[in-house]
């Protein structure tokens, strides 16, 4: 169902109904922008053949406000808690792009606790995204409810944590440049550990519910390949990624924050199909447990922020940074201009939700519709993200 | 490795120029200027090289960098009243701006990165054409029809080349740095003035 990545791409939908032909009508519909399974507002413009996707082209812009415009007017600080809009699922992750983005750009040092805290929140984060991913996914499939609530009931465990560290579920607006913002509460690592504890057992819980499923297989094997090549060409990221088999996790090539003291491993699918987006993230889930068990034993006492950071007047010398990380979605990265001043000259978020779309037409032509909406939630996408 | 990096082009690509744009911050980060005539070559010379292998474009964006004046003071010798002065004279250099593309590019299979290339249009008004790495790479398709949408480059050889954040009527390039917010935001001719005339005709 894939083509090669040399043929050009298409070059205009055709009318929206075609006569005469032996192979019957063609249809032009628009899926969304307000279509239950887009989790946002996202259209899908699809030429169907029966019931057939034939084309399929993706619109954006539903949810667009010039992020990157607003932030070039505001002091680099104050874009902070904005990044928490982009992905609201991952709050902790965009917080700790943008910080590692802008650590590189002044030349910043975190301290090791403060290293030791991203790390335990941004697995965390990793845990309730992929939870919550896969039970939005089955949700699609007509598992009406029960994996999703399932997801919930243990996402809002997290959240929970989040809370008590941050003062707030979603929107955590928690990492600075050279740190963290806060001191763990007491008792906090304790009841991390607790949930951390408790998790395996949802996950096998999970797992028995749906891995085995005869309808969840039926829908999910086969259907969606996503090659290798393609996949590498088109910039694909995350779970998406190692699903079709190529072995880049920015944790283990980058060793952002502290990753190479702590032993993961990376599982990679051989099919490249829903099912197996849909194993990695169950068995990536058990991976970050494994992080978060060590990052909890190790944490070591000590500063949170690098006394060097300067809060305000913070105006890093001229120059430009790209800083990337894993986030749940894939490859999340910023890069910043400076040119001096408090503000960034320019603040560019490269949003992994984005380019991982550039590959659904490939992956769902040829499938009915119904297989559409199961491919695009493997996805995995935030349209705070998408559209900025 | 920068430098390696050039010194390869310029043995594939040989009539290319080329200029390795150094960055003072912290990061190290230093980019390469690729002449934009030869930056399809050179992006297919970066992907297929055997040692290089940057298979992943993993950012595309845009820059606007604006037409720049600097003035600078010099002192020139003048003959005033029939003596012989110094006088300091302000000279202005005006620069003109342009429009610049940056991409970051990783390679996957060798697992390293970042390589920067930038092209650079030659001015900000009538000729802002670039050439399109989508056919090199796909991951620029949605990033390169983003930076067509704010800025306003057009990207020669894009297969898609359409809007894709602002709606299609929209004119202006909202990331521009010169770019002046409109009054009102309503984009569409609303129905409301023809509403009112029918219903002052109903009232009648």
């Amino acid at each position: 169902m894939t083509r090669s990545i040399t043929e050009p791409i298409d070059e205009e939908l055709p009318p929206n109904f075609t006569h005469g032909d032996d192979e019957g009508e063609l249809l032009e519909i628009a899926l969304g922008p307000h279509h239950p399974s887009t989790h946002g507002v996202f259209r899908m413009d699809v030429v169907l053949d029966g019931e057939r996707v034939v084309k399929l082209k993706p619109v954006f812009g539903y949810l667009h406000r010039n992020h990157e415009k607003i932030a070039e007017t505001a002091s680099y600080l104050s874009s902070m808690p904005y990044t928490d809009r982009l992905d609201y699922m991952c709050s902790l992750s965009n917080n700790w792009a943008y910080a590692l983005a802008v650590e590189k750009l002044a030349g910043l040092q975190v301290p090791e606790r403060a290293e030791y805290i991203r790390v335990i929140t941004a697995e965390l984060t990793r845990l309730q995204n992929h939870a919550s991913t896969i039970g939005f996914l089955t949700q699609e499939m007509g598992a009406s409810g029960t994996p999703l609530m399932y997801a919930f009931r243990e996402r809002e465990k997290i959240l929970d944590l989040f809370e008590s560290l941050t003062g707030s579920r979603m929107m955590c607006n928690y990492m600075r440049f050279g740190g963290c913002r806060v001191e763990l509460p007491s008792g906090w690592l304790e009841q991390t550990k607790k949930v951390v504890e408790a998790f395996p057992r949802f996950l096998d819980e999970y797992e028995r519910l749906l891995t085995g499923n005869e309808i969840f297989m039926a829908r999910a094997q086969g259907v969606g390949v996503l090659n290798r090549e393609l996949a590498v060409n088109a910039g694909v990221t995350a779970p998406m990624l190692r699903a079709s088999g190529v072995n880049y996790d920015i944790r283990k090539v980058d060793k952002y924050g502290i990753y190479e003291r702590f032993d993961f491993k990376i599982p990679l699918g051989e099919h490249g199909d829903v099912y197996d987006r849909y194993m990695i993230r169950m068995l990536e889930m058990r991976e970050s447990l494994k992080i978060l068990n060590q990052a909890l034993r190790d944490i070591p006492p000590g500063p949170i922020m690098d006394a060097k950071a300067k809060i305000r007047g913070f105006r890093p010398k001229p120059g430009e940074a790209y800083g990337r990380i894993e986030s749940p979605k894939g490859e999340l990265g910023f890069y910043l201009i400076s040119d001096g001043s408090p503000n960034p000259y320019r603040y560019r978020v490269r949003p992994p939700s984005l380019i991982n779309l550039t590959v659904l037409e490939d992956m769902c032509r040829g499938y009915n519709v119904a297989d559409t909406i199961v491919i695009f939630g493997t996805v995995d996408i935030v349209l705070g993200e998408v559209d900025r | 490795m920068l430098e390696k990096i050039k010194t390869d082009i310029e043995a594939a690509v040989p009539s290319c120029r080329l200029e390795i744009i150094p960055n003072g911050s912290p990061s190290g980060q230093h980019s390469l200027l690729v002449e934009s005539t030869c930056a399809v070559e050179v992006a297919k010379f970066l992907r297929d090289s055997p040692e290089l292998r940057l298979d992943y474009c993993s950012n595309v964006t845009g820059v606007d960098w604006l037409d720049t004046e600097t003035s600078e003071k010099v002192k020139v010798k003048t003959l005033v009243d029939g003596v012989e002065q110094e006088i300091e004279e302000v000279r202005k250099l005006k620069s003109p701006g342009y429009l610049e593309t940056v991409y970051h590019l990783y390679s996957m299979e060798k697992k390293h990165g970042p390589v920067i290339l930038r092209l650079r249009t030659e001015n900000r008004a009538d000729k802002v054409h670039l050439p399109s790495l989508t056919p090199v790479w796909r991951s620029a398709e949605f990033q390169e029809r983003e930076i067509f949408d704010l800025y306003g480059i057009i990207f020669d050889g894009h297969p898609d080349l359409r809007r894709i954040l602002m709606w299609d009527e929209f004119e202006d390039h909202p990331m521009r740095k010169d770019y002046v917010e409109p009054d009102d935001y309503e984009y569409e001719p609303t129905a409301h003035e023809d509403i009112l005339a029918k219903a002052k005709q109903h009232n009648a």
